[in-house]
């Protein structure tokens, strides 16, 4: 039952292990990484790899961690008190279950994603430590107690907007997904694009670590643009030469819209192709 | 079984605990990694470090620890950790060689004498990280090469794919720039700043407080009993007074991007520039100094709920700071730690941040004399010291 990557995902030898140990151990496993470089396709995949289910809990900044457990619905539950359903009688008719409950209670051990969980407030991870520790909790409500059949592969992702909890790291196994290198970048564009020409992947490949290097970009483009941009170039039918012939004529890469999502940044960019073209003359 | 390591680690301020290093041995227990080194350097970063800030430490104190690796007799400090890597290398021989090789390996003396040559090479190693034909591609001279012992690599046995690792991971450093003490971007700046968040319900109620309503009706025997409470808003104020020209111009890009990180954090955020001492006026316009406003009436409209941030360098003669008329600009009636001692009554939750680096302050009489006026509450402006002060602010 090792992770080992897929057909689809390219994981470093790190990634790897940081998987299998929360796997083996059952801890949590937290991701960190700029942004696009793919946490969140990680617990797909692994999903995929270990054939089960995915639950995906996305956090936001008004996500509470008893909605992961369960709601209480009150509102309906009065509703239908002042209708005189017979409903009404029992509690636990409304009860709404959280996707905590869903993974605790699922057939097969599912891979729980808690997506971006530095979205929430400060005090969420805290709220659920115990429940991602022994992964049972109490129903105050109807006085039941709901324990894990198995213990689900718990993946949390987090965009380090907010400082997690200690005790809350302590938990977990961490793991630091640093932007790949160019050759494990050529093993991603591959499994993504497998009939790319050599030539076309070489040159976009330097033309976007190019891009990546330009300092004083806001926001440096990532695997996923990257992506974006080869799909493009492909649409487009772009050839090497073009790619490559960097016509004086046009000032910019062509696309390069994928790449660069600020208008500071192409600015930038336009006025440090403008110097180039200048300086070659 | 790495007390050292796990002591190393706590030392250089990898916050590791009791509870990370049992999941380790816990983790090596149930064989998640391969009997590698590189393997079991992957398991102690994913069970030991939970920060890519620390990383970098993590990845220093490891070489340095495990380069007892070479010390396989024990002499020396090299006890605890000389004993672990040797067992795991003999493990990974063992896997990999043939028979054949086994005897071979007989030959030149058992697995004892071969350990010893390996530890030997492994220290030799250390010192030269590019390598040179000694050990690589030997063709079967070197006990080494016939087993395909990648020494760069610490990697023993054939692994397709892997020519690429010309040092080893953790030799490389590559979550360098991650490290807390050492750079500051805005982005960073952000993440540091956002600590001094405090959220409050300020203002007219005009949001449908749920829980409360439904609480209230239940309590009315089910008459709707509607109840609304005022939005959550961020309610730090913070004034910033930034010290400009002279010795501050190295730092200017630093101040810059603190001050675009702090002004998109908070909603008051009053700013004010002065040169090297506060005095009797500050300005809000670098391109209209000549618009002044007198330090007083700055103390009287803030109110005491603000949080006093100065940035400055406090590099300048300490006449500025504690005579009339020391100021380089102009004549002031009163000496600067008189200004500063107001600033500083007037806000008692108050930080000094200062972008010189901190080994460098002892050496300035002003910086002492600053620093023991703000009661010790000067921080470097690393993201690491930025994120003590803003600590410092909620709670001082």
């Amino acid at each position: 039952m090792a992770f080992a990557g897929t057909d689809t995902y390219v994981a470093t030898d790190d990634l790897r292990v940081a998987v299998n140990a929360a796997i083996a151990l059952q801890r949590p496993l937290l991701v960190k990484g700029e942004p696009g470089t793919g946490k969140t396709v990680l617990a797909q995949e692994i999903a995929k790899a270990l054939g089960r289910p995915l639950l995906t809990w996305h956090i936001k900044s008004t996500t509470r961690a008893q909605q992961g457990l369960y709601e209480y619905d009150a509102v309906s539950r009065l509703r239908d008190g002042q209708l005189g359903d017979e409903r009404v009688r029992d509690i636990a008719n409304y009860i709404r279950r959280g996707k905590l409950w869903e993974a605790f209670e699922a057939e097969e051990p599912p891979v729980l994603l808690i997506d971006e969980i530095d979205k929430a407030d400060i005090e969420f991870p805290n709220d659920l430590l115990q429940e991602l520790d022994r992964m049972e909790f109490f129903v105050y409500e109807t006085g039941q107690t709901v324990r894990a059949r198995q213990r689900p592969v718990v993946v949390i992702t987090s965009n380090n907007e907010k400082e997690l909890p200690d005790a809350f790291l302590r938990r977990c196994f961490f793991h630091y997904i640093r932007f790949p290198d160019p050759e494990t970048m050529e093993r991603i564009v591959a499994v993504h694009f497998p009939d790319l020409k050599k030539e076309l992947l070489r040159d976009a490949l330097g033309m976007f670590y190019e891009v990546r290097e330009i300092p004083g970009l806001r926001k440096r483009p990532s695997t996923s643009e990257l992506l974006d941009w080869i799909r493009l170039l492909l649409v487009e039918d772009v050839s090497p030469e073009t790619l490559r012939a960097r016509d004086p004529g046009k000032l910019v890469l062509p696309l390069h819209g994928a790449l660069l999502k600020n208008e500071q940044d192409v600015m930038l960019f336009e006025r440090l192709a403008f110097l180039a073209r200048r300086d070659s003359r | 079984m790495f007390t050292r390591f796990f002591y190393e680690l706590r030392q250089v301020g990898v916050p590791v605990s009791l509870r990370e290093y049992l999941t380790l041995l816990e983790a090596m227990k149930a064989g998640v990694a391969a009997y590698d080194a590189e393997g079991f350097y992957y398991l102690a970063r994913a069970a030991l470090v939970k920060d890519e800030r620390h990383l970098d430490r993590f990845d220093q104190v490891f070489a340095a620890v495990f380069k007892g690796l070479a010390r396989e007799d024990g002499t020396a400090d090299g006890g605890i950790q000389a004993e672990i890597p040797a067992d795991w290398l003999r493990r990974i021989a063992e896997r990999i060689l043939t028979e054949e090789e086994k005897r071979q390996v007989q030959a030149l003396g058992g697995w004892d004498k071969l350990m010893e040559t390996l530890a030997e090479r492994l220290a030799e190693q250390r010192g030269r990280h590019q390598g040179g034909s000694k050990w690589i591609g030997t063709g079967g001279t070197s006990p080494f090469g016939a087993y395909g012992y990648n020494p760069e690599g610490l990697r023993i046995g054939q692994d397709a794919g892997r020519n690429r690792r010309a040092v080893k991971v953790w030799d490389r450093r590559e979550f360098r720039n991650l490290d807390d003490g050492l750079e500051i971007g805005t982005r960073n700046i952000k993440v540091a700043l956002r600590r001094l968040r405090r959220f409050a319900r300020t203002g007219a109620a005009d949001v449908l407080d749920l829980d409360g309503t439904v609480r209230a009706t239940a309590s009315n025997a089910g008459w709707l009993d509607l109840k609304l409470v005022p939005e959550r808003r961020n309610s730090v104020k913070v004034l910033l007074f930034l010290d400009v020209g002279g010795s501050m111009d190295d730092h200017v890009r630093l101040c810059e991007e603190l001050f675009s990180a702090a002004r998109a954090e908070f909603k008051h955020l009053e700013h004010f520039y002065f040169h090297n001492c506060v005095y009797e006026s500050v300005w809000r316009d670098n391109r209209r100094r000549g618009e002044r406003i007198p330090t007083l009436e700055v103390l009287r409209t803030y109110g005491a709920d603000y949080r006093l941030v100065i940035v400055g360098d406090a590099a300048m003669s300490p006449y500025e700071i504690v005579r009339a008329g020391g100021s380089v600009e102009h004549w002031n009636d009163e000496p600067g730690q008189v200004w500063l001692q107001r600033l500083l009554a007037a806000w008692e939750h108050a930080v000094w941040l200062n972008p010189t680096p901190q080994r460098h302050w002892d050496y300035t009489e002003s910086t002492r004399i600053v620093r023991r006026l703000v009661a010790d509450r000067m921080f470097p402006l690393t993201i690491e010291g930025l994120d003590r002060a803003m600590r410092a602010l909620m709670t001082g």
